[in-house]
């Protein structure tokens, strides 16, 4: 008997393998768990073990990195079938991947590359969102980027660009609130305009991170999307701003590298969790 | 103009994948200033991404060879071979070709075979699962019934998780003592060794096998019959005892099905 399918709008965090004891053994009250697809498309042994008896407690949520939606080329068959398998078989709540590209001509980029937000780029990745969600069955969220620079030709802003292909796809939006701020410092552009602009109302789900801070060519403020480290308060901030606004939304916190002990996940995933509740009680 | 999506991105990757390149043309820039520090934040991504999924797949390369050669090894290894698939636990498998032929390695020629063992161990670890059968099983099939034939006729389907390595160098008490199971005392540099890679259950076991036991996986693995498998197992080791490598081979987890039948 599994618990349920559906992601409540409660806190998450990314599943790590390092992880996997503690959380089987702790049985922590968290709402949901993450896990990147591409960690379990090999056939057996302990990721699905461990996965299993994850999903026989916890919702999970399906997030891709590797399928590059924004790439110009078509999409990898071979990895669409490895995610529709992982879509039967551990009935994640929800579905998501990136606006980025990784993918050139057979060769892979383990990044999540930027897209020109031009109406030809728009109108590749609504056909490949649509060829997602076809094959998968499902409404998939698309999640906007962190970048570190922009193309000279894009024609509309990336929330435009957003609306665009939501509008033309039917997908949801996940909104990766440290992306926000990253993207805001880096490109010079005010983070509470962009939430106040963002369609709010088809945010799925929200992620929260680490960054890292570095300097340009001019010395000005660069932040690296690095989740290695808590979530920075001025991410705090732009969460709660995002919450007040738009109602609670399943929040995912994500910490990929230099990964923390149990109990500091747990903590920031608390810390969420603590502006979710809040929000429910001002609107009652 | 705008330029098309396809040229945008072949100038991106062809930049992505040379360090000493100008940032593409359709990168916007501000005020005429570099953008080198930001086109850079994804070569660097990129580079640290695969060094730390070789790190993770080669850790006794690593710790044979130390960090910074292993760093300055990874470099050169992932500039020549970039990954074609987006599951990086698939990433690296001709690390070992790469350190055999890398001429700084010369000296430890047996960097090679070690890094074949551990990818051995990466790919047990995500292999199919499959019950191990025991003895008993082989007992129960040859009670049952009179028109199975000999024993000799066997066929067994092996463990998906099963890979056999062999090497002129003693890779297995290498990678023990790298991997914090065995001792460097244990190390003898004339000794050849060949391993055996499983995973019955969870945990990915690697172990030294004899030249007979070798030869006689290598044959069941290789589709021959128990008889053509043990004949090759004597004339590997001529005091190779089939009676005992049989429960050897049941007590490793090695078979997964009994039949794959006569001919």
């Amino acid at each position: 008997m599994r618990c349920p399918d559906d992601i409540p709008p409660r806190a998450g965090v990314g599943l790590k393998a390092a992880h996997y004891d503690d959380v089987l053994r702790s049985r922590p009250d968290i709402g949901w768990f993450e896990i990147h697809a591409e960690n379990y498309m090999g056939e057996g042994g302990p990721p699905h073990h461990f996965l299993e008896a994850i999903r026989q407690r916890y919702p999970i949520s399906l997030h891709g990195v590797g399928l590059s939606i924004g790439a110009d080329g078509p999409l990898d068959k071979d990895h669409l079938i490895r995610l529709k398998g992982l879509n039967e078989r551990y009935r994640p709540g929800l579905f998501s991947e990136h606006l980025a590209w990784s993918t050139h001509e057979g060769v892979y980029v383990n990044d999540l590359l930027p897209v020109p937000y031009t109406v030809e780029a728009a109108g590749r990745v609504v056909d490949h969102i649509n060829e997602v969600q076809d094959a998968l069955g499902r409404r998939m969220l698309l999640e906007n980027p962190s970048t570190y620079l922009t193309f000279a030709d894009s024609t509309m802003s990336e929330i435009a660009f957003l609306e665009r292909v939501a509008d033309r796809s039917g997908c949801g939006l996940l909104l990766d609130v440290n992306n926000v701020f990253v993207s805001a410092t880096n490109q010079g552009y005010a983070p509470d305009a962009y939430i106040d602009d963002f369609p709010l109302e088809l945010v799925g789900e929200v992620h929260l991170g680490g960054h890292a801070p570095d300097e340009d060519d001019q010395g000005e403020p660069l932040l690296i999307d690095a989740h290695d480290r808590p979530v920075g308060d001025p991410v705090w901030d732009l969460y709660a701003r995002t919450i007040r606004k738009g109602g609670a939304r399943p929040t995912l916190v994500e910490w990929d590298t230099d990964v923390p002990s149990w109990p500091v996940l747990f903590e920031e995933a608390v810390r969420a969790e603590g502006v979710l509740v809040r929000a429910a009680g001002a609107a009652s | 103009m705008t330029r098309r999506l396809l040229d945008v991105q072949a100038d991106f990757i062809e930049a992505l994948q040379r360090p000493e390149a100008p940032v593409p043309a359709s990168i916007a820039v501000r005020a005429d200033k570099p953008a080198k520090k930001r086109f850079d934040v994804y070569r660097n991504n990129v580079a640290a991404g695969l060094t730390q999924a070789l790190r993770a797949t080669y850790p006794a390369i690593e710790k044979l060879v130390g960090e910074a050669f292993f760093a300055a090894s990874a470099r050169i290894y992932l500039e020549r071979h970039p990954p074609r698939s987006p599951l990086l636990f698939r990433y690296g498998e001709a690390f070992g070709d790469f350190l055999d032929s890398f001429p700084p390695a010369a000296g430890t020629p047996y960097l090679g075979d070690v890094a074949r063992l551990e990818w051995a161990r990466l790919q047990a670890h995500h292999a199919a699962d499959a019950e191990p059968l025991s003895i008993d099983a082989l007992a129960a099939y040859l009670a049952d019934g009179s028109e199975r034939g000999d024993i000799g006729t066997l066929r067994f389907a092996l463990h998906p998780s099963l890979d056999l390595i062999t090497s002129r160098w003693p890779i297995v008490s290498l990678w023990a003592a790298s991997a914090g199971q065995g001792s460097s005392d244990d190390v003898d540099m004339k000794r050849a060794e060949r391993a055996l890679v499983i995973r019955p259950s969870l945990a990915v076991e690697t172990r030294a096998l004899s030249p007979g036991a070798f030869a006689f996986l290598a044959g069941l693995r290789g589709d021959m019959t128990l008889q053509q498998a043990a004949i090759e197992a004597s004339e590997a080791e001529e005091t190779f005892d089939l009676a005992e490598h049989l429960q050897g081979l049941f007590a490793v987890g090695a078979v997964s099905a009994i039949n794959k039948n006569t001919t």
